[in-house]
């Protein structure tokens, strides 16, 4: 893999929307045991996403064995940087629901699947880019630094 | 379950409403904000260009910000007027508060007097590029001028 390159840039759209079905499932389950397990499974994956950027996640290497083969070169690689930003968002936000989920707030896991869902499902439908939209409010406001 | 069926239909429908208005919004060409009298460009290591420059503010983490970099890159390279500045927000902190930017990319044409003609956020296109370069009244009469000269 060469990383200096970039990657395909429908690699983490494809993942997105693999994460949103996942999220969609979770909000289906509700405030329950089975979805505080199924979003702590999402966490993790997003914890992957961030540790080895979003190529590295379950859901890159599905694409890269899967769908890229059967797909022509992309028109340009992208940087890996804004959707690794994207997948530390992501677990964030699951986290959050699922820590809260462990402490016996079952109704947080279905109100923090339901907010990943919006930024996983608009990614993979329009491409929209919470590097774009969030780390300048974040740098402003002191929760992230450079 | 109605109740989460019922939960989710919302939800699919309410982030449906938002990717339309959302898409709607990116590179539209916007009035300018009130800007703060005397934004000091080139203390920022801003160079301006005589008549109009496109000053974006960008970040590493921001996928939109490389192709709004190579419309706007693309405009500048067919006029010598037309100048091109790309800052990293990080970089540029107080200048971002001062004037009120709050995503990336955010570009404001900036006439050559310093003063914010019109500001842009999002992807921008080359079409929307061009509509922001018409706002500036005096590099379209100027350039009318010279043109029957």
């Amino acid at each position: 893999m060469n990383m200096s390159k970039g990657i395909d840039p429908r690699g983490p759209r494809v993942g997105a929307s693999i994460t949103a079905v996942l999220l969609a499932a979770v909000v289906l389950l509700g405030a329950s045991t089975a979805g505080l397990w199924l979003l702590t499974f999402i966490m993790l994956s997003f914890l992957l996403g961030t540790l080895r950027g979003s190529e590295g996640s379950w859901q890159g290497l599905l694409f890269k064995k899967f769908i890229r083969p059967r797909l022509g070169p992309p028109a340009e690689m992208e940087d890996r940087r804004p959707p690794r930003f994207a997948q530390a968002v992501g677990l964030f936000v699951t986290a959050v629901g699922v820590i809260l989920g462990f402490f016996g707030v079952l109704p947080a896991v279905p109100i923090a699947a339901a907010v990943a869902f919006v930024a996983a499902a608009l990614n993979a439908v329009i491409g929209l880019c919470l590097g774009c939209e969030l780390y300048l409010l974040m740098r402003r406001t002191g929760l992230v630094r450079a | 379950m109605l109740g989460q069926v019922i939960a989710l239909v919302v939800l699919v429908l309410g982030t449906a409403a938002l990717g339309v208005w959302w898409s709607a919004r990116q590179g539209a060409v916007r009035a300018p904000r009130e800007t703060p009298a005397g934004i000091d460009w080139v203390g920022s290591g801003v160079a301006l260009a005589d008549r109009v420059t496109f000053v974006q503010f960008s970040a590493e983490v921001c996928a939109a910000c490389r192709s709004t970099s190579r419309v706007l890159g693309g405009l500048t390279g067919s006029s010598a007027d037309v100048g091109h500045r790309e800052l990293l927000v990080d970089d540029h902190l107080d200048l971002v508060r001062a004037l009120g930017v709050l995503r990336t990319p955010t570009v404001l044409v900036v006439d050559g007097g310093g003063r914010e003609v019109a500001r842009m956020s999002g992807v921008v296109s080359d079409t929307q590029a061009r509509q922001a370069l018409n706002r500036v009244p005096t590099a379209v009469a100027e350039a009318d001028g010279e043109g029957q000269s």
